[in-house]
């Protein structure tokens, strides 16, 4: 499409308050269509970064451009979908009226609406729950209920912020499969913060690995593993390599992961 | 339903069957000790006024209770407004909040006879101003907690939905803060009651529930004063019950008010 950077990071800093540094000197491009983790141990910054990717909270030094954009410019302009770990729904709307939230204050009119929370609850599958109110649902439904939400005014890019840290492993697998579908098919840049180095690899087109006090760049590893990824690329030796790889880097070992092909790998 | 059923007779039967008992152990203490009526009357000889004087109690109970009804809205309604203010522009909530913390210890219910004063004895308007007054601070902080204490992230999702501070306000903090405002009307709705009763006391027309109470008193109707404070008793116990009826309507989505969840 083109070659702008879905998301271009240049020298960016955050101090809190007397001193803090929570991230120093952060450059990074993200490109169109791509899915980027962010992962590192507890306060390397890495929520920080996505939250000023997101325009949340203002750098104290450097710029971030969406789309070529400003990132408060590419806020308003709805550029971005947000995911936290906890869904946060909004408890008094049921499932279909906390996914056409967005769409409200885009002014959608309600047939529009209707019919777009109509494809998001099937591209989530949660067909029927459409007037559940949020109580009613599991931690792993409520969590696609919001990715649903995110997804719904077709943001250019999506930020998730640890999305399924708070479920059990079997649910976070699933989900993580589910999510690379919705990536596919939404055609949508992701940016995603985890702990979880097998779960950073199986998602990834590329890993930056951060490190803490300041909040840095450590390193970006590319994950060559083909795409679609099934439950089978988690037991490839490919996929323990790169893990392996990406946990030395985190671990501050300066261990290559080689390229394993010189042929693109299966990013689209 | 018949499990349904089954479900509430657990839940109802047991508080109804203490309720019942301690009417009984009440009316055979009385009868075994031979307590006089001036110190507690039987709960039958309270059953019998009531029924002889229904008509009396029940006009004076409707009168006392239209009093805590207008109090309840007055105070009720200037307390959501004045939390939407505050909430809206945190400096004037910042400025104002620590007096209204501190009048909420002061005992309000001591300004009844200067009620009196200012709008007259006879006067409703007099028992449904320090009725209003009790029931503004509970609700007013209650219902600032709860547009407040709105989950951070809630208010960051609408920031990446660019919505304004209205909307943010409509969507998001008024229904966020409803459990919290229902708290605060079911404490003002029992205190409203209270807030006529004892402005009653104070002076008022005899056709008021308060100087009904008051007056058997002073003449040894001991069994009159009981039946009249049975029915206030009643009214407030009614009212707390409606208002947890409509939070109970409104509110079914919270999940606090959950001790499960589908899994």
């Amino acid at each position: 499409m083109n070659d702008r950077p879905a998301v271009a990071i240049q020298g960016v800093s955050k101090q809190f308050g007397a001193g803090v540094t929570a991230l120093s000197g952060i450059d990074l491009d993200v490109r169109p269509r791509e899915f980027v983790s962010l992962i590192g141990p507890s306060g390397c910054g890495k929520s920080t970064l996505l939250r000023i990717i997101g325009d949340l909270i203002d750098p104290s030094e450097g710029v971030v451009e969406v789309n070529g954009k400003p990132a408060p410019q590419a806020r308003r302009d709805h550029d971005y979908g947000i995911v936290f770990q906890e869904a946060v729904l909004y408890d008094w709307r049921t499932v279909g009226k906390n996914i056409a939230l967005p769409l409200e204050l885009l002014r959608w009119s309600r047939e529009r609406r209707a019919q777009r929370v109509r494809e998001l609850v099937r591209l989530v599958e949660l067909e029927g729950f459409e007037d559940h109110h949020p109580w009613q649902l599991s931690g792993g439904m409520q969590q696609r209920v919001a990715i649903a939400r995110a997804l719904s005014f077709d943001p250019a890019l999506l930020l998730m912020d640890e999305p399924f840290g708070a479920l059990d492993e079997m649910t976070r697998e699933r989900l993580n499969m589910e999510l690379l579908r919705i990536w596919d098919a939404s055609g949508s840049t992701i940016v995603f913060v985890t702990h979880s180095i097998p779960e950073a690899v199986f998602l990834s087109t590329r890993v930056v690995v951060m490190s803490p006090r300041p909040g840095r760049i450590a390193d970006v590893v590319e994950i060559d593993l083909p795409y679609p990824r099934t439950a089978e690329t988690r037991e490839e030796p490919r996929f323990f390599e790169l893990v392996t790889g990406v946990r030395e880097r985190l671990a501050g070992r300066g261990a290559q992961v080689e390229p394993e092909l010189a042929e693109e790998a299966g990013a689209p | 339903m018949t499990v349904a059923l089954r479900r509430r007779a657990l839940d109802w039967g047991p508080p109804l069957l203490v309720f019942a008992l301690g009417i009984v152990a009440w009316q055979l203490l009385v009868v075994a000790f031979d307590v006089q009526e001036f110190l507690l009357p039987k709960p039958t000889e309270i059953a019998r006024t009531l029924w002889d004087e229904r008509s009396s109690l029940w006009h004076a109970g409707i009168y006392t209770f239209k009093e805590a009804l207008g109090g309840f809205a007055l105070g009720s309604s200037m307390a959501i407004v004045v939390a939407l203010l505050f909430a809206a522009f945190a400096p004037l909530g910042t400025a104002f909040m620590p007096f209204a913390v501190a009048a909420n210890a002061v005992p309000i219910i001591a300004f009844a006879p200067i009620m009196n004063n200012w709008f007259g004895l006879l006067n409703p308007f007099s028992k449904m101003a320090i009725a209003a007054v009790l029931c503004f601070f509970p609700v007013l902080i209650n219902t600032l907690r709860g547009l407040t204490s709105v989950d951070p992230r809630a208010i960051e999702l609408m920031r990446s939905y660019a919505a304004g501070k209205g909307s943010t306000f409509r969507r998001v903090r008024i229904p966020a803060s409803l459990p919290h405002l229902f708290a605060g009307l079911k404490i003002a709705s029992v205190l409203s009651m209270i807030g006529a009763i004892v402005g009653e006391y104070f002076g008022g027309p005899i056709t008021a529930l308060g100087v009904t109470i008051l007056n058997a008193s002073a003449y040894t109707n001991f069994s009159l004063a009981w039946a009249g404070i049975v029915l206030a008793s009643a009214f407030g116990i009614l009212f707390y019950g409606a208002v947890a009826l409509a939070e109970r309507l409104t509110t079914s989505w919270d999940p606090s008010r959950r001790d499960f969840h589908a899994d």
